[in-house]
């Protein structure tokens, strides 16, 4: 369908991640952020984010508690573990590798 | 730290699943409001926004799903799923389920029941010290080619042992003994089975009382004050556990014994009926402690770490011999035999014991092949279902997984119900298998529930994997249309069900082969002839304490009183007294030499059991007198110096003379005018056990003067001699209250003591194999019913071209009987080998006993043709339009 959300496999964590590691937040919020910062070139698919965060939660590099958001709801926030920094600072050089990497490809 | 994370997130998601979706689902409610609330501030209506944020958002269930497979937990879930499949296959076809379960529990339980007592008997190490270390060692006579060649110790020749070798740390020793115990408060005397050990025999075991302490080396030497021991059961049994019996006094027949130290609950060696312990001194004199010629003892040795069993034994093997050449005129070994201790404890169940292990595993493996068959059945009918399944995606791997798990369902179900039996079955035997040794240490423990955890799984896999292989290795295509047009399908996996028939078969015969074997033998010594009446006649024990009846008039004026008042109680016929009843077993052998013939090779010495009787002995048990005379009252306290033989010691050392009026003389020195005798009589030969050979005997007069206190009263009567054993026991106890009786029994019961456990072995193989001839039937039953659904169309059109139904039927059985006939023949030739490896335990019966093999044939055969002849019947009577149209 070439819809614009198509993410390259793997880069949802490093998204989430990378999101998550200046405040924590909850599902809807992660997303809209994605969404937001990327100019709506991404859109995080809810099929996607909750696997994901569940994936991630796994792994032990994001953990979540309960609390209550500005309008008073309950909701389920996510927040960085130092595991998780560290996850976080591994996977962006990688990203950055491989980015250049592309780049000089499609770019030469 | 963070493993620790992961691994409580993990448990978390597997064991909360609940209340993890709960937050799962709460979590994408609050993103489709916050969704919902975006598109309102956007400007949308509420109907609107809430449609589009679910479009958005997605198929709910499907993201749920997604989300929990993150989880990793799938694998659980599979194996939920199938077992839920598994189950609601097994409850669509109870009868299968049910049967297959029982058939499993029986198999598995007898299984788990046998392994159970093997793996506490057999196997456990004993409750000693280094257990490893320890050793028995045992005299042998070079002589002595027939039966076990293990020869017991003499007294001196342990002494010698003990103190002139160097190969052990130490070494005891010991022998049974029994004591009538009186009580001081007037408590009820009885008999009880004792042992006399060295004052060491605990250290050398490693074994501390349980109170007070054991013999010391002082106590253990010949006319010391006596001192006893108890054994656990008998300390709570008599004293009620009482610590303060410790120092006091118990009174052994009729003596005063000081009790030093009661022994743990645990400890059961050698015999579990042992209740006292005495030193192995007691009461005997340092000339029968050095004798080398007297063989009571057994010997315990604890061999020294530094050095190896083969040296130390030879050790004393090279003393042994020295010993015997120092003395050549009396009864001494030559050699010495060592054995390891748990061979020792165990000798004489090991066989039974692993042939009814062998017996138990037939039967499994015979469960499991008929619980095979019929998957393999079951399989054949859900072909169509699999094939589609199959067609449908299912890989094979998953179709074997979920077949696999319906029959593990089988097997575990059948596991937990064969558990329970077994816990039942284990004591049962352990109760009913008279002189089992270390029964204490049967129990089901975790050895044995992890045993029985194996025995499911292997079952199982034998049982599951061939039916599930086979019912899924064939492709879509031939599967369908083989259901949809098959004149005579299913030809291969006939032939798998006809090589498991084959085993079933052959294992079965086997099994009845040994069955038969046993059964014959028990048979035989059942109806044993001891050589004397059997009916209407009562015996009973007793042993007059020395203390009391130390002089022989003593014992006279008892045992006349006693017979006395016995005769004239009604319905008495006659009253005797001998040192034992016939069958009644070993009470020992003399050595003697006949004047005439004085020379013999050395170990080569004629001897002869040893019994005492009185006049009425012989008349009171029928046994007939053949040549001379029996005893009379004369042959009395006058010395008078007469013997009367069996029939057998005439034949093997008179043969072709008149023994009448020739002498013997007893012991070892021919010129000892004490111990000659002059033969009177000739008696018939009587068994001293039952399955035994003969012994020669010599009999001679009781109340001689000699030093016997053991006597056995014999008394016929008319009718039942049970009646009696009241009357006669009230005339003892009005002579001398604190005598205690033992041994109240009739012939039959003598003989019915001594194949208890002939008994057992034979019924109990009996039960696994007629168990496993049932399921043979049924097994051969469903393969021909199978065989014969799969044929209808076939015979359907055979008998319309005009074949006769009795060629059907023919044909059917003959289809049925290849299998058993080829099992037959395979079961016949193991069943041959299998009687040899069994021959110890056989009694009047060759391995090759030919009743037994036409018998167990002939049953065979029989149950193979009832479970053949309904499917051929049904065959037979095909009716060919009925057939061809069924479709």
């Amino acid at each position: 369908m070439g819809r614009p959300n198509d993410l390259v496999q793997g880069t949802l964590g490093l998204l989430i991640l990378k999101t998550l590691s200046l405040e924590p937040k909850h599902g809807w919020a992660i997303a809209k952020r994605i969404q937001q910062i990327s100019n709506d070139v991404l859109q995080v698919q809810q099929g996607s984010l909750y696997p994901a965060l569940q994936r991630l939660e796994q792994q032990g590099w994001i953990k979540s508690k309960w609390a209550e958001t500005e309008t008073g709801r309950q909701a389920r926030f996510y927040s960085l573990t130092a595991a998780g920094r560290a996850q976080l600072e591994k996977e962006r050089e990688m990203w950055s590798r491989l980015s250049a990497a592309i780049d000089l490809v499609v770019e030469s | 730290m963070r493993w620790v994370n992961r691994v409580w997130k993990s448990m978390a998601t597997l064991f909360r699943r609940g209340s993890e979706t709960a937050r799962l689902d709460e979590e994408m409610r609050f993103h489709l409001e916050q969704e919902e609330a975006e598109r309102i501030r956007q400007g949308a209506t509420p109907e609107q926004a809430r449609r589009e944020a679910r479009r958005e958002f997605g198929n709910p269930a499907l993201l749920r799903d997604k989300a929990r497979q993150g989880w990793s937990w799938g694998w659980v879930e599979t194996i939920v799923r199938d077992v839920r499949f598994g189950l609601r296959g097994l409850k669509r076809s109870p009868g299968f389920s049910v049967t297959a379960i029982v058939v499993m529990s029986l198999c598995i339980g007898a299984t788990t029941a046998l392994f159970t007592v093997v793996h506490a008997v057999l196997m456990k190490p004993l409750p000693f010290r280094d257990p490893d270390k320890l050793v028995m060692v045992y005299e042998h006579f070079r002589a002595n080619t027939s039966g076990s060649p293990y020869d017991s110790v003499a007294p001196g020749d342990f002494y010698d042992w003990r103190a002139k070798t160097h190969g052990f740390e130490d070494m005891g020793a010991f022998y049974p003994w029994n004591f009538n115990v009186s009580g001081e408060q007037g408590e009820l005397p009885e008999v009880v089975d004792a042992v006399a050990g060295s004052w060491n025999l605990f250290h050398v075991l490693g074994v501390e009382p349980a109170l007070g302490r054991t013999f010391t080396e002082a106590e253990d030497r010949a006319g010391q004050a006596p001192v006893a021991m108890l054994t656990w059961a008998f300390f709570q049994r008599r004293f009620g556990g009482d610590a303060s019996i410790l120092g006091k006094q118990i009174r052994l027949d009729a003596k005063p014994y000081t009790i030093v130290g009661v022994l743990p609950s645990w400890f059961s060696y050698p015999y579990a009926n042992v209740q006292l312990w005495v030193p192995f001194s007691n009461g005997r004199t340092s000339e029968w402690l050095g004798r080398h010629g007297d063989h009571w003892a057994s010997v315990v040795a604890r061999i020294r770490p530094d050095v190896s069993p083969r040296t130390a034994i030879d050790e004393i093997g090279a003393l042994q011999y020295r010993i015997h050449m120092n003395d050549l005129a009396q009864p001494i070994a030559e050699d010495v035999l060592p054995r390891s201790m748990i061979d020792d404890v165990v000798d004489g169940v090991k066989t039974p014991l692993l042939l009814m292990m062998a017996a138990v595993g037939c039967m499994l493996l015979i469960g499991c092949l008929n619980l095979s068959n019929l998957l393999v059945a079951r399989g054949a009918t859900r072909q169509k279902e699999v094939a589609i399944r199959g067609a449908l995606g299912a890989g094979r791997l998953a179709l074997v997984r979920e077949q696999m798990t319906e029959t593990i369902l089988l097997c575990a179900a059948g596991g937990a119900l064969g558990l329970l039996l077994a816990y039942a079955g284990t004591r049962w035997l352990a109760t009913h298998w008279r002189g089992l040794p270390r029964t204490e240490m049967i129990h089901l423990d975790g050895t044995v529930i992890l045993f029985s955890a194996g025995v499911v799984c292997l079952t199982a896999l034998m049982a599951g994997l061939l039916p599930a292989l086979s019912a899924t290795n064939k492709d879509v295509l031939t599967a369908l249309q083989d259901t949809a047009r098959s004149v005579s399908g299913g030809i291969s996996r006939a032939w798998l069900r006809k090589i498991l028939l084959t085993t079933e078969v052959a294992l079965t015969v086997v099994l009845l082969v040994s069955a038969g074997l046993l059964l014959k033998s028990f048979v035989r010594l059942r109806t044993t002839d001891l050589g004397s009446a059997s009916e209407n006649v009562l015996t009973m024990s007793y042993s007059l304490p020395e203390s009391q009846y130390g002089k022989p008039e003593q014992r006279v004026a008892f045992t006349e009183s006693l017979l006395e008042r016995v005769r004239r109680l009604p319905g008495v016929q006659s009253a005797g007294l001998g040192s034992m009843a016939p069958g009644a077993g070993w009470g020992g052998d003399q050595v003697f030499i006949i004047p005439e013939r004085p020379n013999y090779e050395p170990g080569r010495q004629p001897d002869a059991a040893y019994r005492v009787a009185d006049p009425n002995y012989f008349d009171a048990l029928k046994i007939p007198l053949i040549a001379g005379r029996v005893f009379n009252v004369h042959d009395r306290l006058d010395q008078s110096q007469k013997v009367i033989i069996s029939q057998e010691l005439a034949k093997r050392y008179f043969p072709g003379e008149n023994p009448l009026q020739r002498h013997i003389v007893m012991g070892t020195d021919l010129t000892n005018a004490k111990r000659t005798y002059e033969i009177v009589g000739i008696v018939g030969d009587t068994l001293w056990q039952v399955g035994k050979t003969v012994k020669a005997t010599t009999y001679f007069p009781a109340l001689s003067g000699g030093k016997e206190l053991h006597y056995t009263l014999v008394v016929r009567t008319s009718g039942d001699p049970l009646r009696f054993a009241i009357p006669v026991q009230k005339e003892i106890a009005g002579l001398d209250p604190q005598l205690p009786v033992k041994d109240i029994l009739t012939i039959p019961q003598i003989v019915g003591e001594s194949t208890v456990n002939q008994s057992l072995s034979a019924s109990l193989v009996l039960a696994f194999a007629t168990l496993s001839l049932i399921l043979a039937g049924v097994g051969l039953y469903g393969v021909l019913s199978y065989l014969v659904t799969q044929r209808v169309t076939e015979i359907g059109i055979r008998i319309a071209l005009g074949a006769q139904r009795g060629q059907v039927l023919r044909m059917v059985l003959r289809d049925g009987l290849r299998p058993v006939a080829i099992g037959l023949t395979i079961g016949i030739v193991a069943g041959v080998g299998v009687g040899f490896l069994i021959r110890s335990m056989l009694y009047g019966t060759q391995p090759l006993e030919p009743t037994v093999f036409a018998a167990m044939i002939g049953m065979l055969m029989v149950v193979a043709l009832t479970a053949s002849a309904a499917p051929a019947w049904r065959a037979s009577s095909v009716n060919p339009i009925e057939a061809l149209r069924t479709e």
